[in-house]
């Protein structure tokens, strides 16, 4: 339960509440983290709380990548981290993404604004690793334009021919010449190869629950839809209590869960 | 088996602390039986019996001197193991520093059946951190709100103790019928003035358990309780416990298996020192489930579905087994007498369709 202490870096502003940290360790580091894992962040004296790791699985250092976004007091602290300020860090935590489950296969990543944070090792995998998979379709979907995540790297997905990218907000802004809707439209309509497709969506609850009884419609079997679900986190190890969701404990037996299992959890209220 | 009287209780517990041990035990405090630190037989309350009904706890005398036929009482043997409140690490500008552990053994004096099958799964919950001295008792008089007979935790101690007694009153006193379970608990019956005990005084204490297991005064339902709460998901029930329930969380301080906590950071003044702290939680509280944007169990009848769905049903999902042992702790603790065993039950004729008062 004892945090190791890195420190910041580098600080990347991505969108008006959101920055990425890059933390180096100043003693031990934690072991290396799988696509989909998280750590729980600590800012001293303010509290701790679960931060998905968005860095590059493919880069061997000991280097951390997280990207947070404003919105309560510890997040918030984070957030405002200079570079040189030490912050406590646990983990890895949790079941991730499993690209290798995609492994000849078309993979489908769907993200609804930050949720881009813990799906980004997933595309950096699959590119670094180009020759397992088969089509590489991101579809990305956020308030405004202004809130995409790592906007320079979209930018870069977009110009390559092995990756097909679809972004589109829900307010379009002066100089968006995007597509404006929920990620559900471009689901509905994008060429799948719907047996053959393993999907990773991260996002709001509703937003990943539209996405996936889209792509169930689509024919994408329920066991090959993979979503990242959120709960209070508190210890990251099954131990206080605080995530569950019906039978799981979130922060172990997830956070990334098939939507067959997922389903019926999300379908009853207040479960 | 063995056989000793009062003087080899008072014997046993100076050989647990002679050992080395803190040595916990039932003592009557504030018009209740507690668990604290006990240094003899003298300690313990002797005569002492409970009288329970759904909110209410009452201490009554006895006709005899009984030390250990009290059914439970507001605290558990949890409080030691798992404490309410417990610093976990402090930090300044050199680093992280663990809390120190409490280095004291534990001896526990008095353990039931139930509670020594909540110490097990609590410790499958945990993790193992040291483990208590255990020095179990058969329960030969249940409770009005007991019911381990129909959770398979008593009335009979199960594995897991170093020693287990049976207390025996009868035309030739007051004794303790004796069982080492372990090497340490051999080691510490070695210590203590004692005779075999005959064929027939071990029979006799095992046909007074035996018809306990008759005397609860609560029954779990005989279902498959985790299925029944799978199902009940939806179920109109819980507006109507709903209607009743305060939220106030004690079932879950008094339950022997809550295990649910916490943290809370805290700063000196200066910002330059800063600890951690663990406490109890409840799912009760609206805190407990929030998220940015707001809590997702707001109503009342969702987070008592949580804590009875946790409890019954997917706690087996989480950790292969029950999280309920028939202590009948929430039910006396309850401020409104809310009662597992007939919420259960009421579940079960709601999906079955009749209807039942509760």
């Amino acid at each position: 339960m004892l945090p190791a202490r890195y420190v910041v870096t580098g600080r990347t502003v991505e969108t008006a509440d959101s920055v990425t940290l890059r933390l180096e360790p100043l003693e031990r580091p934690i072991p290396r983290f799988q696509p989909g894992q998280f750590t729980m962040l600590y800012a001293r004296g303010v509290g701790e709380i679960a931060v998905s790791i968005s860095g590059d699985p493919s880069v061997v250092d000991s280097a951390l990548t997280q990207t947070v976004r404003a919105v309560g007091a510890v997040s918030r602290a984070l957030h405002d981290a200079k570079p040189g300020t030490v912050v406590g860090v646990r983990g890895p935590y949790g079941v991730g993404w499993q690209p290798s489950l995609a492994w000849e296969r078309d993979v489908l990543v769907v993200a609804g604004g930050v949720g881009l944070a813990p799906l980004r090792p997933v595309v950096l995998t699959v590119l670094a690793q180009r020759w397992r998979y088969r089509r590489l379709i991101v579809v990305a979907g956020a308030r405004t334009p202004r809130e995409f995540l790592y906007s320079d790297e979209l930018k870069w997905w977009s110009s390559r021919d092995d990756l097909a990218l679809e972004l589109t907000v829900d307010h379009a802004a002066d100089g968006w010449t995007g597509q404006v809707g929920f990620v559900t439209q471009p689901l509905a309509r994008l060429p799948l190869d719907p047996a053959a497709t393993t999907a990773f969506v991260c996002g709001p609850e509703p937003m990943m629950r539209f996405s996936a009884e889209t792509l169930l419609r689509r024919g994408v079997p329920a066991d090959r839809i993979r979503i990242s679900l959120e709960r209070n986190m508190k210890c990251g190890i099954g131990q206080c209590g605080h995530c569950q969701l019906g039978p799981l404990l979130v922060c172990r037996d997830g956070p990334v869960v098939d939507y067959a299992r997922a389903a019926e959890l999300l379908s009853v209220r207040e479960l | 088996m063995d056989a000793f009287g009062l003087d080899g209780l008072d014997e046993l517990v100076r050989a647990l602390i002679a050992d080395g041990h803190r040595v916990i035990g039932p003592r009557r405090r504030d018009d209740a039986i507690v668990l604290d630190d006990v240094t003899g037989v003298a300690d313990l309350p002797s005569g002492w019996g409970v009288e329970v009904a759904p909110g209410r706890y009452r201490l009554h005398r006895r006709g005899d001197d009984a030390l250990f036929r009290h059914s439970a009482g507001p605290q558990s043997w949890k409080r030691f193991v798992h404490p309410p409140r417990r610093k976990l690490w402090e930090t300044t500008d050199v680093g992280f520093a663990a809390a120190p552990d409490d280095e004291r053994r534990l001896a526990f004096l008095g353990v039931r059946g139930c509670d020594l099958a909540a110490l097990g799964v609590l410790g499958r919950v945990l993790g193992a951190r040291s483990r208590p001295f255990i020095v179990a008792v058969d329960c030969t008089e249940p409770g009005g709100l007991c019911f381990c007979a129909s959770t398979g935790t008593g009335p009979s101690v199960g594995p897991g103790y170093d020693l287990a007694l049976t207390e025996r009153l009868d035309d030739t006193g007051h004794w303790f019928l004796a069982d080492a379970g372990s090497e340490d608990g051999e080691r510490i019956l070695a210590a203590v003035t004692r005779r075999p005990a005959t064929a027939d005084e071990v029979a006799g204490a095992l046909r007074d358990v035996t018809a306990a297991a008759g005397r609860m005064g609560r029954q779990m339902p005989a279902l498959d309780l985790r299925q029944l709460l799978h199902d009940s998901r939806q179920a109109q029930h819980w507006n109507d416990v709903a209607e009743r329930c305060l939220t106030c969380g004690n079932c879950t301080m008094v339950c022997p298996t809550c295990f649910c906590t916490t943290t809370e950071d805290v700063t000196d003044l200066t910002g330059d020192h800063a600890e951690r702290w663990e406490h109890w939680a409840s799912c009760f509280e609206v805190d407990f489930s929030y998220l940015h944007g707001g809590s997702v169990r707001t109503s009342a009848a969702s987070r008592y579905r949580q804590w009875l769905s946790h409890k019954l049903g997917t706690w087996h999902d989480q950790f292969g087994e029950s999280g309920c042992v028939g202590c009948g702790r929430c039910i006396a603790w309850c401020p409104v007498g809310i009662d597992i065993t007939a919420e259960v039950a009421a579940l079960a004729a709601e999906r079955s369709g009749d209807d039942v008062d509760v």
